[in-house]
């Protein structure tokens, strides 16, 4: 009998934190996981357009990002609102998109060297004629692969 | 000897083993997000050494001016009509060698047979990227439309499927050989001809 008034005279036992380490392991895991690594801020503004036919950009290292776009509010005072070029970290002219390419195509493995895409992040409000010139300076430089880099969505909603 | 204490504590040893169930579970179903978007070859900037005489009723010309403006063959066209317009262009089959194109109206004025078919684009200088990819978005659909269509009635399955299966890093290679056939045999059909002519500039000069 008095196995069982014991039992209800006994303070609640502490709840066991001893797995709270792996909860924090396996949350800490699992945001880097998700964490896309950015190696360059954006200094323009990148609101991509829509298109539905996309295809998705598969292995990220054989990609060679091109950002085009009005300066954010920030750089406007330096660099004006019409549309620029960010390379890397910094804005340039069309003319050094050449110089660019070859650095980075440089940079990457040799057998990814013949494979590798410009994924061009363009503005949806930006104009042709610049893109025009980035087209002619990845022409010069052998850069045919291109990819527009857009939202998934229904391309109508460009036009409003 | 009986137990002094109270009730005994929880065996907390197999919570470490759900918290890495989690964890994997999470790895598992979470896929890195990737970028996507419309994918265009260039053309190399050396022209081809051979000139290639082609007939002016195999391309079909768009142009599109600054203020976003639409002309497909010399009509002014809305947007949402480019899709249609450009599919029964490159289904018209002039010439009557194309014994899978469905709709084709066999108009003398239009293209031979898809094998043929070129669709120009040509944009102004001041022409909004947005309206550039959109027009894009078209003309890529146009094709890829044809070529889901004709996909399904061979392969029962659409053709971008297919293809996006085919780029996937965690496809087997045995399954990709397989697709690889069957992606070119519809390329084949249907050829993506898009050319990207150097854009005007709107100035006249």
């Amino acid at each position: 009998m008095s196995k069982f008034a014991k039992k209800k005279s006994g303070e609640l036992p502490a709840v066991s934190t001893a797995s709270l380490p792996d909860i924090v392991f396996m949350l800490l895991f699992f945001f880097m996981t998700v964490t896309v690594m950015k190696n360059s801020d954006v200094k323009v503004e990148n609101t991509l357009p829509n298109a539905s036919e996309i295809k998705k950009l598969e292995k990220k290292d054989r990609v060679i990002t091109i950002y085009v776009g009005a300066p954010t509010r920030e750089f406007q005072k330096v660099f004006g609102t019409e549309s620029k070029i960010q390379l890397n970290d910094k804005f340039a002219d069309a003319g050094e998109v050449g110089d660019y390419i070859l650095m980075e195509r440089a940079k990457k493995p040799q057998e990814l060297q013949n494979v590798l895409t410009t994924s061009l992040k363009v503005d949806k409000n930006a104009n042709m004629g610049l893109i025009a010139d980035i087209k002619l300076e990845l022409r010069k430089v052998n850069a045919l692969k291109v990819n527009y880099t857009t939202y998934e969505g229904d391309a109508f909603n460009n036009l409003k | 000897m009986p137990r002094r204490a109270g009730a005994p504590e929880v065996n907390a040893g197999s919570m470490a083993d759900i918290a890495f169930l989690l964890l994997i579970f999470f790895l598992v179903t979470t896929t890195i997000e990737t970028d996507a978007g419309l994918d265009r070859m260039l053309p190399p900037i050396e022209p081809p050494e051979t000139d290639v005489v082609i007939k002016e009723k195999n391309i079909f010309q768009v142009n599109i001016n600054k203020n976003g403006q639409l002309l497909a063959d010399g009509e002014l066209i809305e947007l949402k009509d480019l899709r249609t317009k450009a599919m029964a262009f490159l289904e018209n089959n002039g010439d009557g060698s194309c014994n899978y194109c469905q709709s084709g109206k066999k108009d003398p004025a239009s293209s031979d047979n898809p094998t043929k078919a070129i669709i120009s684009l040509k944009n102004d200088r001041e022409t909004k990227y947005g309206t550039y990819i959109t027009v894009q978005n078209e003309l890529v659909g146009a094709y890829n439309d044809l070529r889901d269509r004709e996909s399904e009635r061979l392969y029962k399955r659409p053709f971008t499927s297919m293809e996006a299966e085919y780029i996937k890093q965690e496809t087997p290679a045995s399954v990709k050989e397989e697709l690889k056939e069957k992606i070119t045999k519809i390329q084949e059909m249907f050829p993506q001809k898009l050319s990207e002519a150097e854009t005007s500039s709107s100035g006249g000069s």
